[in-house]
């Protein structure tokens, strides 16, 4: 009867995963979705709570067993503590670092995978098929853990330029090469606990090493890899216990988070080898950049106004910068008083534009900017050439024209916005330093570009307040 | 040879069910409209927060005087509880904001 009732709960929950991940596909069922599957999540840790039943060696039901008290204890204590660390990190964490947050759970969900490995090992010393499984889900857990946390110090700035040892790419494979065989040997040879938390360690260490040369522009892509890792860890769990919501959970997870790297390598034209093993803004990639020549223009903030009041169509590039700045409130109150003064506003998104595909569409969202406004790449390129002037804000390798022109540039081939077809060109930039991934970006020097240095935020309130006035 | 042809017949059931799940997650993805790739992407990691099913159940079978274990698995019914509840609400948070205006 029990046991019938858990299966229901987790066939239920199942489906809730399913059903909730489609809806969250469309923006008018998306929060609903979520909804529903954390429904679901809740009835499937609930039933596996409260419809426990001990399995002897064999596999049959021990009557009459009670859980002992201080189990009970612990388990709630660590829901308890856990929702409420969870709840309050994650409403409290400012817009602009939700995608170093994501990669942080990501980690907890790895570890939390790697734990369960390291807890059964001795259990199943002499099942060679538990023992491949547990190895491989903790192997996986524990790398998708060091990676996801080293991820999330590149994203909030701790770890600011990718390391890269010599020779990274041999050493790396080495590695894991090693880990591969060290996992196939104790899970053949079944050794003491020692080999097991030798092997744990071998698996945090490369799980650093891979995420360490990986670039920041190249961060998403490998967040959502790792986020495709931990599902997958999640589902030899179900493989080990024949769990069949941890095994749905955790496949849907990660064939998803696989398809949505490759839809995010796609979107920068580059394949995933290369965004793993490539040297994405290395020691090659000056050399596409020392054929720049030209001076930068400088516009001022009364200029920059006065030529936005008196355009048709001003078309917004939002960046990360944006983001960095917190200037979303300001560029809708921007967007707000050109559209009182007639003038037509939309913003273009690139696909990649911030730290995360859609990263920069949450953001706007946020300040509540029209969904309508916001044009994804393919339908805006068409409209540069029959825009006024085009506002670049702490954007900067999306709008690079290197990757239509320069083959020696490390972003070349990517599909970028075409904001080089506008008449005007404005760029607000802290500094002149180069983008994210490291690379000159020859449209400043274009004659029709003029920069408008200064911080996101405090550069477009000037702006806002001088339109006003005009 | 023989052997990995018994080992498929053997796990026939769970071979179409994980082919099966791999081609409903494809086709659950396929198609998402690039705005809400990061709002799924979050939504994914809390789904894959189930790992703490797994988490809670080693828990109930450990035996209460193994102390490493009991700290263990505390461990890892709280880092799963984590991944689980601060993966739906950030999800929230970012799909409130796109609610209409």
């Amino acid at each position: 009867m029990k046991s019938a009732l858990l299966e229901l709960s987790y066939l239920i929950g199942s489906v809730t995963f399913i059903i909730g991940l489609k809806m969250m596909g469309n923006p008018k069922s998306a929060r609903k979705g979520n909804l529903l599957g954390a429904a679901g999540m809740t009835l499937a840790i609930l039933g596996t709570i409260f419809l426990f039943e001990k399995k002897s060696e064999e596999g049959v039901v021990v009557a009459d067993y009670a859980v002992p008290g201080i189990i009970y204890a612990l388990i709630f204590g660590a829901i308890l503590l856990g929702t409420i660390v969870g709840w309050l990190t994650a409403k409290r964490v400012q817009m602009t670092k939700m995608p170093e947050l994501v990669s942080m759970f990501n980690g907890m969900g790895g570890a939390c995978a790697a734990l369960i490995g390291l807890m059964e090992y001795q259990h199943n010393l002499h099942h060679t098929a538990a023992l491949a499984t547990i190895i491989a889900g903790m192997v996986i857990g524990t790398v998708s853990f060091s990676g996801s946390i080293i991820a999330y110090l590149k994203l909030n700035g701790t770890m600011k330029q990718p390391i890269r040892l010599p020779k990274y790419n041999i050493i790396n494979t080495i590695v894991m090469a090693g880990v591969v065989l060290f996992g196939t040997w104790v899970v053949m040879t079944a050794p003491s606990m020692t080999f097991l938390y030798l092997l744990f360690a071998v698996a945090i260490v490369y799980g650093i090493l891979f995420t360490v040369p990986i670039g920041g522009a190249d961060m998403p892509v490998v967040i959502s890899l790792l986020n495709s890792f931990t599902g997958l860890a999640a589902a030899f769990g179900g493989f080990l216990y024949d769990n069949k919501i941890m095994l749905t959970g955790g496949i849907l997870v990660g064939s998803a988070g696989m398809l949505l790297t490759l839809v995010m390598c796609k979107a920068m034209n580059r394949p995933l080898s290369n965004v793993i093993f490539g040297a994405f803004g290395g020691g090659d990639a000056a050399a596409g950049s020392s054929s720049i020549s030209g001076s930068i223009k400088d516009i001022n903030v009364s200029d920059t106004a006065v030529l936005m009041n008196y355009s048709k169509k001003v078309i917004i590039v939002p960046g990360y910068g944006l983001a960095v700045a917190q200037a979303q409130h300001v560029i809708h109150e921007l967007e707000t008083i050109l559209e009182e003064r007639g003038v037509e506003v939309k913003y273009a998104i690139h696909p990649v534009a911030g730290r995360m595909p859609g990263h920069m569409n949450v953001l706007l969202a946020e300040s509540n900017v029209s969904y309508d406004k916001l044009v994804e790449m393919e339908d805006i390129n068409p409209e540069f050439s029959s825009t006024d002037v085009v506002l670049v804000v702490g954007a900067n390798d999306v709008v690079n024209p290197a990757a239509h022109n320069d083959p020696a540039s490390p972003i070349y081939g990517m599909p970028i916005l075409d904001v080089e077809n506008a008449s005007h060109i404005i760029v607000n930039k802290r500094s002149m330093n180069a983008g994210y991934a490291g690379i000159e970006n020859e449209l400043f020097f274009n004659p029709k570009t003029s920069m408008l240095f200064g911080d996101a935020k405090a550069v477009l309130t000037k702006l806002v307040a001088e339109i006003k006035s005009l | 040879m023989e052997s990995i042809l018994n080992l498929i017949s053997e796990h026939r059931e769970i071979i179409y069910f994980v082919l099966l799940s791999v081609f409903v997650g494809i086709e659950v993805i396929g198609g998402v409209p690039t705005v809400l790739h990061t709002p799924l992407m979050s939504g994914a990691n809390a789904i894959h927060g189930v790992v703490i099913v797994g988490a809670i159940y080693v828990m109930l079978n450990v035996d209460p005087s193994d102390y490493l274990a009991l700290a263990l698995g505390f461990l890892a019914v709280l880092l799963g509880t984590l991944n689980v509840v601060g993966g739906f609400v950030v999800t929230d948070r970012m799909l409130e904001m796109f609610k209409k205006k």
